[in-house]
């Protein structure tokens, strides 16, 4: 992003500066020590023990919460042939297409694109209200779309309908309430994006005959595409581990309609305290995360930020 | 003719995005000031403080607010310190694997910390330290560090090493030097590290509905949550006057920082070309 990170070392040839002690490995390790220490034991830790209880049979209660033993991939070969499992999956699949890539992307897209040469007013208007929703504490967020939803909520009231939306379309719900939550990011990567695309570039396409169709296909987004990929990786990475606003809207049902992986998750870990098969759930979350991550960190150009 | 349909129909679209991303709102903001509120959003002339009145006491409102401060607030300080001290060397320093730690640190923020949840809570149970708010501090604290360490750093690459020369003539050590030169000169970026940490632990539910045992530790996130999770016996105007209150910080707090995060977000697809 900014500036190239090396200090550079004091101009002035002879000068008596001297810089604060360079003893070895104690000049890094001493500041650095207390965040290598608690990131070492509550995020390195818990995932490698993490990997460790995944393949045992873990649980809270019960026998095997004194001596949990291992069990080899039993927890994976259990995984991958529970209906729940999988659904829950597939459904976390709907839940970050729908509602990450299509919904907060494109809607995000499409408002900082509308939000360019309106006037100030105008775009703080707008910027405000969907930031707003981004602002609000989850579970704040939860309480507005439950009763927007309920059915006598804002919805039907507006529309002359009387539907329980929350259980007859939970799915749709949920999705439409994360891109409400979740468009703000997207919108704000892309005004960020657009500010920086060269006015000339887009007048240069026009004065050639191009039209504003063309201008934003063949000439706007090839010039974002780095950031358009790499707004796609952050949201889909928020939207894959998203817990707490499906919980309280929905808490995964009815049933099991709209109980995504980190739902199912909690279910297996929190309720039922199979701590072993909750981590295998997580291990998959985990190893999912992180594919996305790498592909992240490819995308953006680390030489301007290391 | 088509330039002006073009403008009224950008200008339609965003009156519509607005009103769409209003909607969901507008109940929590009637339903706090209506007398005897149910979730009807029915617009009425009735106007009432009662439901702020009936919430604004010790269990409901105060003591899981007083919580939320102390939560955020440890977890923002902690956060500051630690990265703070972890930035200087990254940032003054040519150390052989900078680059590698810089990448891991962005790496980890991307991982999700709702897996993490599970070992986490595996963990805190083995070790007795399930149900204790410190504890729980400092794993708040080390899952806001990798993001936190890049910010400050990236504010401390903006003060030039010149400035701390002076302070080196006087035989000042990288201490003195940090905490005298360095951390005032980037006060604003210490802010927004401090209000980013402290807004986002505000709104975090999962971790201390995980973590925490009894209801008397529980923040604001875990309590508004058990209030409107037993739907039907709701007092739904007291709900939306408690979401204001609850809010209401994380807003002011985001309003005081906005300004910055712009740059934060041409960072956050940092990528250009």
């Amino acid at each position: 992003m900014t500036v190239t990170t090396t200090a550079p070392s004091p101009r002035v040839t002879g000068s008596p500066v001297r810089r604060p002690s360079r003893r070895g490995v104690l000049r890094w390790l001493v500041p650095l020590g207390p965040a290598l220490l608690l990131m070492a034991i509550f995020m390195a830790g818990p995932i490698l023990w993490n990997v460790y209880i995944a393949f045992t049979n873990e649980t809270l209660t019960g026998s095997a919460s004194v001596n949990s033993q291992f069990v080899g991939v039993a927890n994976f070969v259990r995984l991958f042939g529970d209906a729940n499992f999988l659904n829950s999956f597939a459904l976390t699949f709907v839940f970050v297409i729908g509602s990450a890539v299509i919904g907060q992307n494109t809607l995000g897209l499409i408002i900082a694109l509308l939000q360019r040469g309106r006037g100030r007013v105008t775009r703080s208007v707008v910027n405000g209200v969907v930031i707003a929703a981004w602002v609000v504490p989850e579970v704040v967020a939860a309480v507005c779309w439950f009763s927007f939803l309920a059915e006598e909520g804002t919805l039907n009231t507006v529309l002359g309908l009387s539907q329980e939306w929350l259980y007859t379309a939970p799915m749709v719900a949920v999705v439409l309430a994360n891109i409400w939550r979740g468009t703000a990011f997207s919108m704000l990567v892309y005004s960020a994006a657009l500010s920086e695309v060269p006015a000339d570039l887009v007048e240069a396409a026009a004065v050639d005959g191009a039209g504003p169709w063309r201008r934003l296909l063949h000439v706007t987004l090839p010039l974002i595409r780095r950031s358009i990929m790499a707004n796609l990786m952050l949201i889909t990475l928020q939207t894959l581990a998203s817990f707490g606003l499906i919980y309280a809207l929905t808490g995964g049902g009815p049933g099991t309609a709209s109980q995504t992986t980190p739902l199912y998750m909690y279910e297996q870990a929190f309720r039922y305290f199979e701590i072993g098969y909750g981590s295998a759930i997580a291990l998959v979350m985990l190893v999912i995360g992180a594919l996305f991550s790498l592909v992240y960190l490819r995308l953006i150009k680390v030489e301007d930020v290391a | 003719m088509t330039r002006l349909a073009a403008r009224g129909a950008a200008w339609l679209s965003l009156l519509l995005i607005t009103l769409a991303f209003a909607g969901p709102f507008l109940w929590v903001l009637i339903a706090s000031v209506q007398p005897g509120a149910n979730l009807a959003a029915k617009p009425t002339f009735a106007f009432s403080l009662d439901n702020f009145r009936a919430v604004l006491n010790w269990e409901t409102v105060f003591l899981p607010l007083i919580n939320s401060i102390v939560i955020s607030g440890a977890t923002a300080v902690l956060t500051v310190i630690v990265s703070g001290l972890a930035a200087y060397p990254l940032s003054r320093y040519q150390l052989r694997y900078r680059r590698h730690f810089m990448l891991t640190l962005l790496f980890t923020t991307g991982l999700p910390v709702t897996a993490i949840m599970v070992p986490v809570y595996a963990m805190f149970f083995r070790f007795n330290l399930y149900g204790s708010v410190p504890a729980m501090v400092l794993f708040l604290a080390a899952s806001s560090l990798p993001f936190s360490i890049w910010m400050m750093k990236t504010f401390m690459d903006g003060v030039p090493v010149s400035l701390e020369e002076a302070a080196w003539v006087d035989g000042a050590g990288w201490v003195r030097s940090l905490t005298s030169v360095v951390g005032p000169l980037m006060a604003p970026g210490i802010a927004v590290v401090a209000i980013f940490v402290f807004v986002g632990q505000w709104g975090n539910f999962f971790a201390p509905f995980v973590l925490l045992d009894s209801p008397e530790k529980q923040p604001a996130a875990v309590t508004i949550f058990t209030f409107f999770s037993q739907h039907g016996q709701v007092a739904y105007g007291e709900l939306a006057a408690f979401s204001i209150l609850y809010t209401t910080p994380a807003v002011v707090l985001y309003v005081a920082v906005n300004k910055y995060l712009a740059s934060s977000f041409s960072f956050a697809g940092s990528v250009k070309g």
